[in-house]
């Protein structure tokens, strides 16, 4: 409808200024007034549409609640949606539990006949709009309408709209993480969250059960992640950063050109499949290690989860540490040459002192990429939470948690759930401390030698 | 003169150990980068070794006479309620009369899929003169009798530490023997969704709710991130505001996916009410994940656009806009391109915030549509990781060759088109 409407206002601003030969008559390209009708063709119409798709469900479903017998209507939020649901299943030809009375069919067959109806209403409404919008637009078209520099001016405001979308998700996931990690504060107390030295996040069915008060203490899950990260780091850190010495300073060209590819791939597989490597090839390889040394390994142990997530982030160390490297002055490494230093020297005593606040940057992004890191750990290492340093045990950490919290279905009022928005609040903090950090660090250590 | 000969001598004779730190220094070097490479191959030595047998899945022979007393008792074909289960069973009996018992029998049973009754149905339900009629037919075999055949059992270990009894052992052998067990394409893994039976499950369906996702992705993520990076790099002032968005979108790239689920959780399934577990969902927390990433390599593309061209065109009266969208944009594309693929090939891979919105569900349709209920292929993998039988580790590995096959091309599509594309000013 829009594409005829771009013909159409393409075709009368050429019309009004008679025919193609006086086209310079016109203040824009005829094309302009083509997209100036279709945009009035289209933008209401749309808006119209998203808006009546976002807010249809909610009308229909209280409309229907409206029509319902009165004593059906008293019912507990939870019952009434219990309800619903049964009623548009029932309106879909699904199964249905529970019996199906006269009251549920009805509700059913107004549920269908409200849904086709706002369809019909939506189709007129959009078409309707669509039309009058490029009525509008084709009688404004005379040859001085400034038809380029409306239709600029919003395609400019689209151009702003999706650059503010990335701030609207930094906002969605604060406020989103936020709310629900302050609705679990309200029923766990936050010192307790944050110095409790006990993790078990049952909470009671039943008032009697045995163990039935969750405990929200999340000092071992800090503690298990902190363990994991430092194994990574150390398998990270030394290798990632004499990597990218060797390659920036030793290598031939040759087996420069050919390693480096090769390191990237490290980074481009997914983590799920370092997961399934860590928890069936690298597991098992520990313990068996562990046991032919005498050492007590549990089957998952930090250890496994911690060297493959260290493999996985060899590449982020490495490329950061060369970027670092490359970018100090060759001035400073040839003058150090120049006295009679050892490669290893110049690199020791001066391109690394020089290098360091970027590779520090570096390494802050590479713990927040640790802590951060989800399906590694969550098929490697362990669900139990124990308060431990020991890099053969199992310990469990922020990501798993979350994770194993928000699996399945849930309700979303229990302290259970809630606490997984808590920790994501924690880790989303975290994260962003070191991210700045770092990024910032990068950033004018790069400057710098500019 | 001594002085300087002094200094002579104390440099020779740090000299051995200086050389000797320098080439321990160069070994190291060389090691941790030999660490890397040596992990990688290593890692797809064992992927492949595992995983490669997967393509292939073991067959019985069976003489399957298609009673018509049982598929048609009183004429009338009735496929819902016809025991074709007890076909399979009857012609199993057929190949050893001898097998008497109970669970005799049942263990007999045992050796053949589940499937195999299925799979009678759908050939008496597309050509009905088979009724009466007595068929060779290959139908799968259980996935012990698969992993046995595959060398993955040990026949030597006592028999209460494997899945498959003496007798069943011995039966599989004899089938052998006949010739009535042959190993061929594994069809069914390409072809199926998920299902509780190593032998039939497939990747069908993750493969599918994969690919409705990434079109979810790209249609948002494309166009809103060129967008994006257009204003940024083309129109924004420099100012306060745009200095926001850049510090916001270089940290949004490296927010722990894991956050990205828990806002999907919480604004698109419980707050807009959008189903779970659908690639719609799936697709719009994929298209947050990737849009930084389209952001930066678009602007990088954009920056790479030498300044004389935009003021050449100036110069000639365009406007702003007509340079950007005429002269800018399509030399920036093959960048922009290159981006969007490599953001697309992490939104392949990234499974944890898939967790967060339900779609580690065990579903075993094929989805058809972007609300379906689906899962995608490394949350498969996910899934799969975590069963207990043997056949499905073998499964996975494959399931893992496939994801990175895929992985593959997409980067070879980058690397090509960013060759192909590439201009020097």
């Amino acid at each position: 409808m829009s594409v005829a409407a771009f013909y159409v206002g393409r075709s009368r601003s050429i019309a009004l200024v008679g025919g193609p030969k006086h086209g310079t008559e016109l203040h824009s390209l005829p094309g302009y007034y083509g997209y100036f009708t279709a945009i009035w063709c289209l933008l209401p119409a749309l808006a119209v549409l998203l808006a009546w798709v976002l807010l249809e469900p909610r009308v229909v479903v209280a409309m229907v609640i409206q029509g319902l017998p009165a004593e059906q209507q008293a019912l507990s939020p939870g019952e009434l949606d219990l309800l619903i649901n049964n009623i548009q299943n029932l309106a879909a030809g699904d199964a249905v539990s529970g019996t199906v009375d006269a009251v549920l069919s009805d509700a059913a067959q107004r549920f269908l006949a409200l849904t086709a109806l706002s369809r019909r209403i939506l189709a007129i409404l959009t078409l309707g709009l669509g039309g009058l919008g490029a009525a509008i637009a084709w009688r404004r078209i005379r040859p001085d309408l400034r038809a380029r520099n409306r239709v600029e001016q919003i395609v400019l405001l689209m151009l702003i709209a999706a650059s503010s979308i990335a701030i609207f998700t930094t906002v969605g996931i604060v406020l989103s993480v936020l709310f629900e990690a302050i609705r679990f504060f309200q029923q766990v107390p936050v010192t307790e969250f944050l110095f409790g030295l006990n993790w078990s996040p049952q909470t009671a069915i039943r008032a009697d059960q045995v163990g039935s008060s969750g405990s929200f203490g999340a000092v071992p899950l800090f503690t298990g992640t902190l363990l994991i990260t430092a194994i990574a780091m150390f398998v990270a850190v030394p290798v990632g950063l004499m990597t990218a010495i060797y390659l920036a300073e030793y290598s031939s060209h040759r087996v420069r050109s050919i390693a480096k590819p090769l390191l990237e791939v490290l980074a481009g597989i997914p983590t799920v499949v370092y997961g399934f490597f860590a928890a069936l090839t690298v597991a098992p390889w520990v313990r068996r290690t562990g046991e032919s040394l005498g050492l007590e390994v549990a089957s998952e142990s930090a250890l496994a989860a911690g060297l493959v997530m260290g493999i996985m982030i060899i590449p982020l160390v490495s490329s950061l540490s060369d970027d670092a490297i490359n970018a100090v002055p060759s001035a400073m490494r040839d003058g150090a040459l120049g006295l009679g230093s050892t490669r290893s020297e110049t690199m020791t005593r001066v391109i690394l002192p020089a290098a360091l606040p970027g590779i520090v940057g570096g390494v802050l992004l590479a713990v927040s990429r640790a802590i951060g890191e989800t399906m590694i750990v969550v098929m490697a290492a362990g669900l139990a939470a124990n308060l431990t340093a020991n890099p053969f045990e199992a310990v469990t950490t922020v990501t798993v948690q979350i994770v194993t919290l928000l699996v399945g279905d849930q309700e979303f009022d229990s302290a259970k759930t809630l606490a997984a928005f808590a920790l994501g609040l924690m880790l989303f903090v975290v994260t962003l401390i070191l991210n700045v950090f770092g990024l910032s660090v990068v950033r004018k250590y790069r400057e710098q030698y500019d | 003169m001594n002085e300087s000969r002094n200094t002579l001598q104390k440099v020779e004779a740090g000299l051995p150990g200086r050389r000797r730190r320098e080439t321990m220094f160069k070994l190291a070097g060389l090691l941790a980068t030999t660490v890397g490479i040596v992990f990688l191959g290593v890692f797809f030595a064992d992927l492949i070794a595992k995983g490669s047998s997967a393509f292939v899945q073991t067959q019985v022979r069976l003489d399957v006479e298609f009673d018509a007393q049982v598929i048609a008792p009183g004429g009338e074909m009735d496929i819902a309620y016809a025991d074709f289960d007890g076909l399979v069973r009857a012609s199993l009996r057929g190949v050893f009369p001898d097998v008497s018992g109970r669970n005799e029998r049942r263990e007999l049973y045992r050796l053949v899929s589940v499937g195999a009754g299925y799979q009678l149905r759908d050939m008496i339900v597309a050509d009905p003169n088979l009724l009466g009629t007595t068929q060779a037919i290959w139908v799968p075999a259980a996935s012990t009798v698969d992993m046995y055949v595959k060398g993955n059992i040990d026949a030597s270990l006592d028999e209460s530490l494997r899945p498959l009894s003496d007798a069943q052992i011995a039966w599989v052998d004899a089938l052998r023997a006949a010739g009535n067990l042959q190993t061929q394409f594994n069809s069914a893994l390409f072809s199926n969704g998920d299902s509780r039976d190593p032998e039939l499950a497939g990747i069908r369906g993750a493969l599918m709710g994969s690919f409705y996702m990434l079109i979810v992705t790209v249609m948002l993520a494309f166009p809103i991130g060129v967008a994006a990076a257009i204003y940024l790099e083309e129109f924004a002032p420099r100012n306060r505001w745009s200095d926001l968005i850049e510090v916001n979108i270089n940290n949004l790239a490296a927010v722990p996916s894991i956050v990205f689920g828990l806002l999907g959780l919480a604004v698109f399934i419980n707050w807009v009410a959008l189903p779970r577990s659908a690639p719609l969902v799936g697709g719009l927390v994929l298209s947050l994940l990737t849009l930084p990433v389209i952001i930066i390599a678009s602007r990088a593309a954009i920056k790479a656009v030498p300044p004389s061209i935009r003021e050449a065109a100036l110069g000639l009266g365009a406007s702003q806009m007509q340079v950007v969208f005429h002269h800018v944009l399509p030399l920036a594309l093959p960048g922009m391109l290159t981006g969007t693929i490599i953001g697309m090939s992490r939104a392949l891979g990234e499974s944890a915030p898939l967790l967060m919105i339900g779609m580690v569900a065990f579903i075993v349709d094929v989805p058809g549509g972007f609300s379906d209920p689906a899962t995608a292929l490394p949350v498969q993998i996910y899934l799969w990781a975590d069963s207990p039988e043997r056949a499905f580790a073998e499964r996975t590995s494959a399931a893992i060759i496939v994801l990175l096959g895929f992985l593959l091309v997409m980067n070879l599509a980058a690397v090509i088109i960013r060759k192909r594309m590439e201009r020097k000013w």
